[in-house]
């Protein structure tokens, strides 16, 4: 059957890629590798949604559990006794402990129950599949394009880093395999499985430049997704021991709660901690000390999403449970605490960590409430955030090697200096937060559904006030962007190819996916919809309409600069009435010259870091133990 | 359903009606202070006479963000008042108002650069009583078109006093009056100059002021909406309203940025809460 092979190509694929990539030694053949696999991958997976379009959710029994089952487990193992090795050489005694007690678990759960496990369809594949191996095969390939370009850089600027580019290449690659195997799989062993490999490749990553602060961070991410690992494979022995059994995902989420609610409880866990939801917020924000395309891969098309992917899955479990609107309020609160400490970041890329972290909340939010508009509203924004947040941080990582600054305030006048890199960030920007763009459209389907919803009117409140905090950000620093400042030259140079490539497609993608988001919604969110929920939801034509209305306005308005102009007569900023220089300085007090130097505002004592975050650790620590108190007690009672 | 006709009346006549509102505002207040004060057709005569000026910049970009503003807050307008979507007019005010910001940032000049600063925060300060005063609305009349919550025969300020108090108060910010025209004023005094306006002059100025038209006369809609059951008291209550707003705004000193955006979110947080609150459970739980 043409569609198994379509999905055992998707993730062996990528895995093969990673294996010549890892004995590529020259340059020219890992670029072809890259370029060639990258393409593959993108185009297998529009083809699959071609073919599997109307199909509707799709079984694979055709892939045996037993032969692939063994050699997953001894894989784990495998990555086990590495991990273990490695934390017992950094000293990370703690990561050690973790991954002795998951392991004892699977081994447990191996030997005891592993034969009386029977799964009718390993694999599988529904609209939110294909949804999720969009999102992978297409942006994550051009994350994988425009790394070569970037590590080219930064090893040339870098020289006293090891430039181990073949492992870094194979572990991307591995990544891609590892989401793919995640999206499809039905067994939930074999979920857990590529799970883990998305935590060890994630690992991996964050610690690629070796320093002692990326090999902390790196620590850091892995404890705090072995702790999720450790409540996954908690849900699978629960499952084994009190579910008779049931390990499919299809059959699990219409078992009914006394069945599937507690291990639904603890996988949304590991979800929280892989989304890197508050109080596991620290790895994702850790994580930035990797080169930018790794940050671009882990924040917009996997290990993150996986997080969120596989709240929404359970969604349907959740429902109308308090165990679901403890998920949510995690969620609601990380969006608020999260677009809140945006604000007092200077560092682009800390911006960027804390608006993922708060919009993944904004997701979990959605998906525990799980009313069918608030899972549209879910996919919409896995979608729309994938897009414009790997183009920011892409664009981001350019800027970064040009200027050597990740500072906001050093982006001052960018649109001069850097006027095709500056438009691609202004894109991403505008995508992020104002209408007619995907995320505004995404956040307005939320307020529609939590309304809704039951109690929806505290999650509506937490979402108005989020979203304002959101606006206050991103507006700021692309006023940064736009300003024109008149002692500035062009500085932008040739921009790598491979680079460009990746910038123009995703900013292409901000405006191609905004105006077949209509489409997007009928022919896959509302199938999906329909099969779990029974309802629909989707935006009036009137709506619909004068978004696209908008979105051409848009993209005319700067058309404008093509018109014949008027001479405009030129005239300085108003300093108060003294003489200033074309380069804005000015002689201060003492007859000092002065250079006019503008910053945002930062609001430090409003939202601090560390204030915010520690009352966002404690809240959303108690609203967990809540969650799993609440799914325990609704079982045994 | 979308009304063509009543769009295109709004893009022609919301400008006289806003430039009319300004004149008689600066009446008033002139009466207020014991002045005659100017005609009530001043502020035609000021604009007209921005138009003849010279358009100097301090760089070109400035007047596109200028057009853009008043263009978005036209179409904004034009969304409201032909029976559109709510929080799509919301958001749509937003990027209008967006793009006033941008063009304050792109002159890079200090002064209009704290106005920009200052103008986000005090987007920051109303957005949320915005977003649930569209929110109290839906929940009061089950709908989010305008066409229909204009139409209604339920009292809605009744269901929803809390949110209209609320909105009031955030009016205050979004009309720029004292004490929180912060980012920049209408009035003389103000410690950074004319903050986000302050390198916008002659036409691009201009452009400006009759943005400012529009959204006074897109914010009073907004206002009617919470008497949409019975036009006439509709009517007196915005004029009521407007008038309470110049009295506000000639009876108090500007207050410091902390304290508007503190107390806009204070209100927006207890008012809101409370009355959508008592809203959910009166209605018995799931509404």
């Amino acid at each position: 059957m043409q569609f198994v092979q379509l999905l055992v190509f998707l993730i062996l694929f990528p895995l093969i890629a990673a294996f010549f990539l890892l004995i590529a030694r020259k340059d020219l053949e890992r670029e072809w590798i890259v370029k060639l696999s990258a393409l593959a991958i993108g185009i297998v997976s529009v083809y699959l949604l071609i073919t599997t379009y109307d199909k509707g959710t799709l079984l694979i029994s055709a892939i045996p559990a037993e032969p692939t089952g063994l050699v997953m487990f001894i894989l784990e193992m495998l990555i086990a006794v590495y991990i273990l090795y490695l934390g017992i050489k950094h000293k990370k005694w703690l990561v050690v402990g973790l991954i002795l007690v998951q392991s004892v678990m699977m081994l447990y759960f191996e030997l005891v129950y592993s034969h009386s496990v029977h799964v009718q369809a390993n694999l599988f594949s529904d609209e939110l599949s294909i949804i999720m191996a969009l999102i992978i095969g297409i942006i994550g390939s051009l994350i994988c394009v425009y790394s070569l370009g970037y590590m080219k850089f930064f090893h040339e600027h870098h020289p006293e880093m090891p430039d181990k580019r073949t492992w870094f290449f194979g572990t991307m690659f591995l990544f891609l395999s590892g989401m793919f195997g995640l999206v499809f799989s039905n067994n939930i062993i074999w979920v857990y499985f590529f799970w883990e490999i998305t935590t060890l490749c994630s690992f991996l990553l964050i610690g690629y430049t070796k320093t002692e602060e990326a090999t902390n961070n790196a620590f850091l991410a892995l404890w705090m997704n072995l702790l999720g690992g450790i409540a996954f494979a908690g849900a699978i022995i629960w499952l084994a021991m009190f579910g008779n059994g049931i390990m499919g995902l299809d059959a699990l989420t219409t078992s009914g709660k006394v069945i599937a609610l507690i291990p639904a409880a603890l996988i949304g866990f590991a979800g929280l901690t892989k989304a890197a939801q508050l109080p596991f917020s620290a790895w994702l924000v850790g994580a930035m000390v990797a080169p930018t395309p790794v940050s671009a891969l882990l924040h917009s098309s996997t290990m993150v999403k996986a997080g969120v992917y596989i709240i929404v899955r359970f969604a349907p479990v959740f429902d109308s449970t308090v165990t679901g609107y403890m998920i949510a309020m995690v969620g609601a609160l990380t969006f608020l605490l999260a677009s809140g400490i945006a604000i007092s970041q200077s560092n682009a890329k800390r911006v960027l960590a804390y608006s993922t972290i708060a919009n993944l909340g904004l997701i979990v939010a959605c998906a525990g409430i799980g009313t069918y508009e608030a899972i549209w509203a879910a996919i919409l924004l896995i979608v729309f955030h994938a897009i414009s947040k790997s183009l920011l941080f892409l664009a981001t990582g350019t800027v970064e090697h040009r200027i050597k600054s990740r500072e906001i305030d050093d982006m001052n006048g960018l649109i001069v200096r850097m006027p095709k890199i500056a438009a691609m960030m202004v894109i991403g920007i505008a995508g992020m937060f104002l209408l007619p763009f995907g995320m505004l459209i995404s956040k307005w389907a939320a307020i529609r559904a939590f309304i809704d919803a039951p109690y929806g009117f505290v999650f509506v409140i937490m979402l108005a006030f989020g979203s304002a905090l959101t606006l206050f950000f991103w507006a700021k620093w692309m006023g940064k962007i736009i300003a024109v400042t008149s002692d500035s030259k062009n500085i932008e140079g040739e921009v790598d190819r491979s680079e460009w490539a990746a910038l123009v497609s995703l900013a292409g993608l901000t405006f191609v996916t905004t105006l077949v988001f209509p489409m997007l919604s009928t022919h896959l969110l509302e199938p999906f919809l329909m099969t779990n929920y029974g309802h629909i939801a989707q935006l009036s034509q009137d709506n619909i309409i004068i978004m696209i209305l908008m979105l051409f306005l848009l993209m005319v308005m700067p058309l404008s600069i093509l018109l014949p102009k008027h001479k405009h007569r030129h005239l300085a900023p108003y300093m108060g009435g003294r003489t200033t220089t074309a380069d804005m300085r000015f002689s201060g007090s003492l007859g000092v010259q002065k250079k006019t130097v503008l910053s945002n505002y930062y609001l430090q004592d409003w939202f601090g870091e560390k204030k915010l975050k520690s009352w966002g650790i404690w809240l959303c620590s108690a609203v967990i133990c809540i969650m799993i108190l609440s799914a325990v007690f609704r079982v045994v009672m | 359903m979308i009304d063509i006709i009543m769009a295109i009346v709004f893009v022609l006549v919301a400008p006289v009606i806003g430039g009319l509102v300004a004149g008689i505002d600066r009446k008033v207040t002139a009466h207020m202070q014991g002045r005659v004060g100017p005609s009530v057709f001043q502020p035609f005569w000021d604009v007209g006479k921005l138009f003849e000026k010279e358009n100097a910049v301090v760089n070109e970009t400035q007047i596109f963000y200028a057009i853009c503003y008043v263009l978005f807050m036209a179409f904004t307008g034009a969304l409201f008042f032909s029976g559109g979507d709510l929080l799509l007019v919301i958001f749509a005010l937003t990027l209008s108002q967006v793009f006033l910001v941008l063009g304050a940032f792109a002159a890079n000049s200090p002064y209009s650069y704290v106005g920009a600063e200052r103008e986000l925060l005090q987007i920051m300060a109303y957005e949320p009583m915005v977003i649930l005063t569209a929110v109290g609305m839906f929940v009061a009349t089950r709908s989010f078109n305008v066409a229909d919550i204009a139409t209604t025969t339920i009292p809605v300020v009744l269901l929803i006093p809390g949110i209209f108090l609320g909105f009031l108060y955030t009016l205050t910010i979004k009309l720029r009056k004292s004490p929180f025209d912060i980012s920049t004023s209408h009035h003389a005094h103000q410690e950074i100059v004319k903050g986000v306006t302050t390198e916008f002059s002659g036409p691009s100025l201009g452009l400006i002021e009759i943005t400012h038209w529009y959204e006074t006369v897109l914010l009073l809609g907004f206002l009617y909406l919470f008497f949409g059951w019975n036009p006439l008291l509709a009517v007196v209550a915005v004029i009521v309203l407007y008038l309470l707003e110049i009295l506000i705004d000639n009876t108090n000193a500007r207050m410091r940025w902390q304290f508007a955006v503190k107390s806009a979110w204070l209100v927006a947080l207890v008012a809101g809460f409370i009355n959508l609150a008592a809203l959910y459970f009166l209605s018995g739980g799931v509404s």
